[in-house]
């Protein structure tokens, strides 16, 4: 058996095992549910709104050379030191070699999937970097020595009981009470004077603005201000495909982010940072730098993925997905969980190390139809599991399985025999209207009955009335 | 039953149907596939079940085995393409042959074509008897409450969700119970049901629990296979929700054994 096939399983027969586990998801993507849908009957411009988001992403994808270089020469000229990285690790270098030249010690960082993609955090730590994780759920997830398992709500995986114990025991004063504002509290004397005393902040984009070289990051805990005003060096790490023409776009877009993310109309905060501090500010970084990002972007547009580049990172898909509420996004293996999770970790991981991904769904829709940029999802995994075929990577019994269901399925009279057959044999094995030990059924039967199928086949009855009329 | 010509509205002529049973149907439940025959004619439709039919080819592609769903695509077009409508009592076969096909023989323009042309004719059952042929059953009687379980193919692709209310609304007896998820995957997904069953498992569980918390007595749906997993795994519980194809019940057909019971 193919070794990604086992390790995926194992862990998401692992993850089902854990009641836990499901308590946790089934409480964060519950209520990002619930409250997703309350939006909705409160903006019935949806539709307009996603056609619109979709073009505007459509279109930068497509022009996508001159909104980058649009972007660059802006924020150049604000002052703004702008990197270019074709790949994770070519990213991840930039900025630790940036930390470097500040001569940082502490570095604070704003969430970013991003940064997650490029394993910024694991490469902070090898370069000795003390690294600072200022929103909450990362910060759940950085004491806890473990890895996000949702792009909106990183720490998705443990419960509000399980940090509370995790505050209890590794925060210096940690909250006597069990409230959340109580925790809240003890999470922000454990860093508030981290924030004031880093070298340098890093943090993520939603949208990069090519009119005026400015990004933008949304966040609901305005860690994101704190964070990059006081040290003397801020890094932006972008995706390329976070590009926007102007503001007015990027306000289209969040319209449709927020209220996808969390049901609510706006984020609490809602940043633009626009080159380094200038004559005349209060404050603001000394230095400005965005490193721009592409690891397997323009290889996905080249590749008939084009779609997959509007994804604006609001979790909607995950949130929806049957299978994502079973697993949680550990399971997924990468760094993007559930049904998106699924397109892009073959992209940045292989496919042979993560083809189960696009092959455990059950292509129900959900996803496209929740997704804000109408991403043809379930096409897109198809499109793996295709390309997967093609290169060989599914298993030998599967091929050969359905090379001998088509072989007969395009001859009539084989197939009415071999039905006529099959059920024969079934009901061999049945009993009660089940059938019960049939050597192949066994991964059905583990967890269900299988029903017993009639006497004759549809086809075998159909004839002997036609003759009897 | 009656059927006055009123019912079969703007046809001139009865339509020619041609009536796909799918794979499923034909092995597993042929009840089904009378109940389907039954009610197409009753709505005025002149129906014939080619026999070359076999399976609309969705294991292979779902797969990734996207050659040897054209293969079938074609079988598909040539058992089908003479006839003035296709029905299948499906939303998962319909969905494959009007949503999936051209993208299937997306390498051969000229096949492509002939698979758009079809897939414009071909129904799920439920939407065309209400859609197209404004059928709706009369003098069907039936003393006990359902709950609708909405077939995801079916839903999203072809927007099936109104026209089996309709239809089981004219049943008399027959109350509907609210499904709590009712548009939410049941884990089957073709073949995903047994390359991950243990996902599969966890999702139909949700399922069932919601299916015994609605309260109702029969569970009703559109496609056999999902029906199959939820009644296989109702059964695995014990629990005394019986479960039916709409066509079925709406056929009147639903006097014998439920899916899952001794016959
Ligand atoms: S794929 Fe769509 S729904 Fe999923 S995160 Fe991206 S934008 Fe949101």
């Amino acid at each position: 058996m193919h070794e990604a096939t086992m390790s995926f399983k194992a862990r998401a027969e692992e993850a089902l095992a854990n009641p836990t586990l499901k308590i946790a998801i089934d409480r964060t993507t519950g209520t990002a549910e619930r409250k997703r849908a309350v939006a909705m009957t409160q903006f019935p411009q949806f539709d307009a709104a996603r056609e619109r988001g979709k073009r505007i992403k459509d279109h930068v994808i497509a022009n996508l050379d001159h909104y980058l270089l649009e972007f660059e020469r802006n924020a150049i000229a604000s002052g703004a030191k702008v990197h270019w990285a074709r790949t994770a690790e070519e990213a991840s270098q930039i900025v630790v070699a940036l930390c470097k030249q500040a001569g940082a010690k502490r570095v604070t960082r704003v969430k970013s999937m991003l940064g997650e993609e490029i394993g910024l955090p694991h490469a902070l730590d090898e370069a000795g970097i003390e690294r600072v994780e200022t929103d909450l759920a990362e910060h759940i997830v950085q004491l806890g020595g473990d890895r996000p398992s949702h792009i909106v709500w990183p720490s998705m995986h443990r419960t509000r009981e399980q940090v509370s114990e995790m505050f209890k025991r590794l925060h210096r004063a940690p909250h006597q009470e069990e409230t959340i504002e109580a925790m809240v509290d003890s999470a922000r004397r454990e860093l508030r004077d981290k924030f004031l005393t880093a070298d340098v902040a890093i943090s993520g984009a939603n949208f990069l603005l090519a009119d005026t070289g400015a990004t933008c990051t949304v966040t609901n805990e305005g860690n994101a201000e704190l964070t990059t005003t006081p040290p003397r060096v801020h890094i932006v790490t972008a995706g390329i495909e976070k590009l926007v023409p102007s503001m007015g776009h990027a306000i289209a877009m969040l319209r449709l982010l927020v209220r996808s993310a969390t049901g609510a109309d706006v984020t609490q905060y809602t940043t633009f940072h626009c080159g380094p501090k200038q004559p005349g500010d209060r404050d603001g970084p000394e230095e400005f730098h965005i490193v721009l990002v592409d690891n397997g972007r323009t290889r996905m547009l080249r590749e008939g993925m084009k779609e997959m580049l509007r994804c604006i990172r609001c979790g909607a898909c995950m949130n929806h997905c049957v299978v994502f509420r079973q697993l949680g996004g550990h399971v997924y293996g990468g760094t993007y969980p559930g049904p998106m999770g699924a397109v892009l970790t073959p992209v940045f991981d292989g496919l042979e190390k993560s083809r189960d991904l696009p092959h455990a769904c059950t292509m129900n829709g959900k996803c496209q139809e929740v997704c804000p940029v109408a991403i043809p999802l379930p096409t897109l995994l198809r499109g793996w599991r295709d390309r997967s075929w093609r290169e060989g990577l599914e298993p030998a019994t599967v091929r050969f399985g359905l090379g001998i269901h088509t072989f007969v399925a395009s001859r009539p009279r084989l197939y009415r025999l071999g039905t006529a057959i099959a059920i024969r044999v079934m009901r061999l094995f049945s009993r009660g209207g089940l059938v019960k030990g049939m050597p192949g059924l066994g991964a059905w039967t583990a967890y269900r009955e299988f029903p017993a199928p009639a006497k004759r086949t549809f086809m075998e009855m159909y004839k002997d009335q036609e003759k009897g009329q | 039953m009656t059927t006055t010509l009123k019912q079969i509205g703007a046809f001139s002529s009865p339509p020619r149907v041609g009536l796909f049973v799918t794979c499923l149907v034909d092995a597993m439940r042929p009840s089904v596939g009378f109940a389907a025959l039954k009610l197409l004619r009753d709505a005025g439709c002149r129906v014939e079940v080619p026999e070359a039919q076999t399976c609309c080819g969705q294991p292979a592609f779902n797969s990734g085995d996207t050659a040897d769903a054209a293969v079938l695509a074609r079988h598909f077009i040539e058992t089908f393409e003479g006839y003035d409508y296709v029905v299948a009592p499906s939303g998962s076969c319909v969905g494959m042959t009007r949503a999936h096909y051209a993208e299937a023989l997306a390498d051969d323009p000229a096949w492509a074509e002939r698979a758009r042309r079809l897939g414009e004719r071909t129904y799920e059952l439920m939407s065309f008897l209400v859609d197209v042929m404004h059928f709706a059953p009369a003098d069907v009687k039936l003393d006990t409450s359902f709950t609708y379980h909405d077939s995801c193919s079916g839903l999203r692709e072809l927007g099936v969700h109104d026209q089996p209310r309709a239809l089981l609304d004219k049943v008399s007896g027959l109350t509907l119970k609210p499904l709590e998820g009712n548009d939410v995957c049941c884990g089957f997904g073709g073949t995903f049901c047994v390359k991950y069953p243990a996902i599969s498992n966890a999702v139909v569980g949700e399922k069932a629990d919601a299916i015994e918390r609605s309260g109702a007595k029969l569970l009703l749906g559109g496609d056999l296979g999902c029906l199959m997993n939820m009644a296989g795994k109702l059964k695995r519980k014990g629990s005394s929700v019986r479960s039916f194809h709409a066509a079925e019940v709406l056929a009147g057909m639903a006097g014998g054994p439920a899916i899952g019971e001794e016959h």
